[in-house]
């Protein structure tokens, strides 16, 4: 598990035909994400986010630079790979039950029908819907349906799993309740998690590093190690000095790279 | 308690009182009016549900009343077959589209009635001139409702399945084609009825069975009440057939009503 699931981003650029002209969105990303890491991604909106998550996932080509899983170029959405959608009421079937929109993904890989079964039950489980499987998604709270969305990704067992501002729909308490199964899903399955958001403090909170993203056309502003404990907890954690320390500099960042900047500002020092 | 077990057997006798109310109040202004009339073309219901019963329930059951329903049932169902794979096909090739879209705003607009002298030339007068009559009218809705529908897959869906590696077959029976289930269904239930207009008019020329071509014969041979049983009979039909289509609507689409439900609150 530990060598697998490593990813590289090399020089992406990524270009819109825009009328006559085009409109840069990406000038050019590079970083590196180690097997089993979690990383928060994070940047002002428009900056974008969306477009680097759907190079990553090999849902769209990048116009320069590569993206490598494993040092394989991706150029179609890899297998070991899941995403999660931001509209979760958009990404899941909604003629399908809750247990057929977790075991589609597999059936379509052709696993058998009991492996397949045993899976999705796991997986709900684990995300604390074992009893919802007959359910229809649009029947769910929106949190619930997210948790759907979740354990459609763990049942598929990938070495990366990607999450595409997952939580901005969803409220407050549903939030953090969401984040702290992202925790342990990450601790639990030992996968690459890459977690794009435009939540500050969520980022910290999560990430084991953050990538500050500029303004568009897009950089890489700052890659900062997060210091804090592995057990997070939502109370103590976002108690912490340096909690407050780290968020306030991400936040410094952001503001620094809506100015137009390029270059991060100092590091707090731990 | 007396109360709410009654409840329910209200509500169902409210709803029979809705739905029979108009039809029965139609009757009787009918028979009012034929009362006094001496008019031979308005006969009274009771002249016409004697002629129904007389007419329908004899060899015309299985001379013409079967005959009818099947060219319908077979002309509607290839319509249907044929408007959902030739529209899956369409709707997800684009050059197929822009290459087809400009004939078919051509061959829609022209009324298939007029291709009723075509087809009996190219097909004869039988049974498969009155079938393909039905099936150039009926194929349009279902074929362009599939187009659009197909098209109009949400995109974080179409996402979804592309990176889960749902493709080919699985993609469409489960991804494409319930995605556009309910632009098909409103599809079908135009290709319904005008498939019922169709299969009357076909019969009108050249045939020598049908419900179409036996009011046109009681017409002819001035009998009235027998013509206006047709008619009667033709409107149960279409009766029939909303009811069936609405059965099959319910169960197709149970997720979209469901939806729809929810989202209003």
């Amino acid at each position: 598990m530990a060598d697998t699931g490593t990813l590289s981003v090399r020089d992406l650029g990524k270009t819109y035909p825009v009328g006559t002209g085009e409109v840069e969105a990406i000038r050019s990303i590079s970083f590196d994400v180690r097997a089993g890491e979690l990383v928060c991604i994070v940047g002002p909106s428009g900056c974008g986010k969306t477009t680097l998550l759907k190079c990553l996932s090999g849902l769209l080509s990048p116009t320069t630079g590569s993206v490598l899983l494993d040092g394989q170029a991706v150029l179609a959405p890899p297998e070991k790979m899941a995403v999660v959608f931001q509209e979760y009421g958009r990404s899941l079937y909604p003629w399908l039950s809750v247990r057929d929109n977790v075991g589609l993904p597999l059936k379509a890989r052709g696993v058998p029908r009991d492996e397949r079964e045993q899976a999705v039950r796991a997986a709900l489980e684990e995300v604390g819907l074992g009893q919802a499987l007959a359910s229809f998604p649009w029947q769910l709270s929106g949190g619930m349906q997210q948790r759907v969305a979740i354990a459609r990704a763990i049942a598929y067992q990938p070495e990366v799993l990607v999450m595409d501002e997952p939580f901005a729909a969803v409220d407050a308490q549903t939030r953090a309740d969401l984040e702290d199964l992202v925790r342990r899903v990450w601790q639990d399955l030992g996968v690459t998690v890459i977690f794009v958001t435009h939540d500050i403090d969520e980022s910290v909170y999560l990430g084991e590093r953050v990538l500050v993203l500029s303004s568009s056309p897009t950089v890489v502003q700052e890659d900062l190690a997060v210091d804090l404990p592995a057990a997070r907890d939502q109370i103590s954690t976002r108690a912490l000095p340096r909690f407050t320390e780290l968020r306030t500099h991400v936040h410094e960042q952001i503001q620094h790279a809506k100015r137009g900047a390029r270059t991060p500002l100092p590091r707090p020092t731990s | 308690m007396t109360r709410t077990r009654l409840r329910p057997v209200a509500g169902a006798l409210r709803a029979v009182g809705y739905a029979a109310g108009l039809p029965a109040l139609a009757l009787l202004a009918w028979a009012l009016a034929t009362d006094r009339s001496a008019s031979i073309y308005f006969p009274p219901p009771g002249t016409i549900a004697n002629a129904f019963a007389a007419t329908w329930f004899g060899p015309a059951f299985t001379t013409d009343v079967l005959p009818s329903l099947g060219r319908f049932a077979v002309g509607v169902l290839l319509s249907i077959v044929i408007g959902v794979v030739a529209g899956t096909a369409i709707g997800t090739t684009r050059w197929l589209r822009d290459l087809l879209e400009p004939l078919f705003e051509f061959f829609r607009a022209v009324p298939p009635v007029v291709l009723v002298p075509v087809l009996m030339l190219m097909l004869g007068v039988g049974d498969s001139m009155r079938i393909a009559v039905i099936v150039s009218g009926c194929v349009w809705p279902v074929l362009l409702n599939t187009v659009e529908g197909v098209r109009g897959v949400d995109t974080v869906l179409t996402e979804t399945s592309r990176s889960y590696r749902v493709r080919g077959a699985l993609s469409l029976r489960y991804v494409v084609l319930p995605a556009a289930s309910p632009q098909i269904m409103a599809g079908i239930r135009l290709c319904l009825s005008i498939g019922l207009i169709l299969m009357v008019i076909s019969e009108m020329f050249a045939s020598s069975s049908g419900l179409g071509y036996r009011i046109v014969y009681f017409q002819r041979s001035f009998m009235i009440a027998q013509m206006w049983s047709g008619i009667v009979l033709l409107g149960l039909i279409g009766v029939a057939v909303a009811t069936l289509y609405g059965i099959a609507e319910r169960r197709v689409l149970h997720w979209y009503h469901g939806m729809r439900e929810v989202a209003r609150g």
